[in-house]
């Protein structure tokens, strides 16, 4: 008969925090930022896989690390959001109904399964006025945090936030709000990098746009963005990406 | 791995069947003119996209049940469906519709191939046979762009499910026999997206005409045919304001032209 050691449960889910914690810092950043018109999403992420989503009209979805982890945790809030708008109606679906349901989920997986999921998750929502909009912040063991104005989550997390502490301000352009991100992520983990379009992920809740909020910048629409240019980004989207591009 | 996991009909069938309207019992006497029926839908392609409009009339039997009803709706950035048939399963089927396209968009990360579209619609057609078979029918009409392609097409569809491609203009409801003949007389294939619109408009009022269950454009409370145009750049519905114009020219030439445009013998 094999007989297990006594280990208190103080200690097993210190080791589980550990764990999730170091496979946590591992992974690369993202940076969430409120911008005068809505809310960014930066990442750094040179691969096709994404880690940023839409979830429903107002809602969006970033996380980091570990990508089958997230990525079923997303699914799960587009079938989630898409059956209660369903059953519902569209404006019964809030980003604090689907952050709580994702607190649920990753608790219980915290306590009640060996391994713990290495992510960290962003549900934001965007209001009809700056001061309406939501951004939720969601670790590994459940617990979630109302954030306002930026979060950064990933490797260097902390140091991110501390360099977007200094710099940001409410109600930020989105060329502002993007060349802050893209500073900060280029700054992060000690050495100073470039960051290019190729190696970004970058997508907003436009509050300006009608009815699915989320679009994703890509292509010469984010280079011009990140060239500085002065000029409208609403304008010259359409032409270039497609209304909606998924 | 399971399959079917980016259709939303599939997962809700699974966790909660109770909201699919396919899944529900017929009634076991045919149902008639007890309901609201949706009438005319008129598609017209033309070489940049395609353009859909209906009437606004629902009836039960010989009342008019709503005046100002909407028969066409968005589908999905790059298509529209219009519905004739059972309004209240319509309408259900429609909203099932467009959470079906748009979950497997979020899911995917990639839209559906305007084929798939049409086949998605058929199946989800074909569920509802046994309601259709007791006088609960829907059938729709489907268009969109294909950006494949890059031209504007058209499907229509019976009570079976049947799906059928349709070349340059088509139209269901009580109305079509009407609209399609006029549409036969007017199409051109060169029209430009300001022609369809005009022909879509002609042929609604030759079937409002003929038919007592659909609705000529109301000139007193402003309710002119809903009209929505599928493109390049996506959907767009046309305001009121702008069908308003288009409707006061057809209503001025047809004071001393009632039958309307007169199509050249030889």
């Amino acid at each position: 008969m094999t007989v297990f050691p006594y280990v208190s449960p103080e200690q097993q889910m210190k080791d589980k925090a550990d764990y999730a914690r170091k496979g946590i810092a591992r992974g690369r950043s993202v940076v969430v930022v409120q911008y005068a018109d809505g809310i960014l999403f930066v990442a750094e992420n040179p691969s096709a896989l994404r880690k940023i989503s839409e979830i429903y009209d107002r809602i969006a979805f970033a996380a980091v690390c570990k990508y089958n982890e997230f990525e079923s945790l997303r699914q799960a809030g587009v079938r989630l959001a898409d059956l209660r708008g369903y059953s519902y109606d569209r404006r019964d679906v809030t980003g604090r109904g689907l952050a709580n349901a994702y607190a649920q989920t990753l608790g219980s997986i915290f306590t009640e399964t060996p391994k713990p999921y290495e992510v960290e998750v962003v549900v934001a929502e965007v209001g009809d006025r700056a001061a309406d909009d939501q951004l939720y912040r969601l670790t590994y063991d459940g617990s979630i945090a109302d954030e306002h104005g930026f979060v950064a989550m990933g490797g260097s997390a902390e140091q991110l936030s501390t360099a977007m502490k200094e710099r940001y301000s409410d109600g930020m352009g989105l060329e502002e709000g993007l060349r802050l991100a893209v500073d900060v992520l280029s700054k992060g983990g000690g050495e100073q990098r470039t960051l290019g379009p190729s190696q970004l992920e970058v997508a907003v809740l436009d509050r300006t746009r009608p009815r699915r909020k989320f679009r994703r910048l890509q292509g010469p629409q984010l280079e011009r963005l990140l060239g500085g240019e002065a000029r409208d980004p609403a304008a010259a989207e359409d032409h270039e990406t497609g209304s909606t591009a998924p | 791995m399971t399959a079917g996991s980016s259709s939303f009909t599939e997962f809700v069938g699974s966790i909660a069947p109770e909201l699919l309207p396919a899944r529900r019992t017929p009634p076991s006497t045919p149902v008639t003119t007890e309901v609201p029926h949706g009438t005319t839908i008129v598609a017209v392609a033309f070489p940049d996209g395609v353009v859909m409009a209906g009437d606004r009339r629902a009836t039960m039997g010989n009342l008019i049940a709503q005046r100002d009803v909407e028969k066409v709706f968005h589908a999905d950035e790059y298509s529209c469906v219009g519905i004739a048939g059972t309004a209240g399963m319509a309408v259900e089927l429609v909203r099932l519709f467009q959470v079906e396209l748009e979950h497997y968009e979020k899911i995917e990360g990639a839209t559906l191939s305007l084929d798939g579209k049409a086949n998605r619609l058929s199946t989800m057609i074909r569920g509802n046979l046994p309601l259709a078979m007791q006088g609960l029918a829907v059938v729709p009409l489907f268009a969109g762009f294909d950006r494949e392609t890059n031209e504007g097409r058209i499907f229509s569809y019976d009570v079976t499910g049947g799906r059928y491609e349709e070349h340059s203009f088509h139209s269901v409801g009580s109305g079509s026999l009407f609209a399609r003949g006029a549409l036969k007389k007017l199409f051109r294939e060169d029209f430009s997206s300001d022609d369809a619109v005009l022909a879509c408009v002609q042929a609604l009022y030759d079937a409002a005409d003929d038919d007592s269950a659909t609705g000529g454009p109301d000139l007193t409370r402003g309710i002119y045919p809903v009209v929505a145009m599928v493109t390049a750049d996506g959907f767009h519905r046309l305001d009121d304001e702008a069908v308003g114009v288009i409707v006061q020219q057809v209503i001025d030439t047809r004071m001393s032209s009632p039958g309307g445009p007169l199509a050249p013998l030889r």
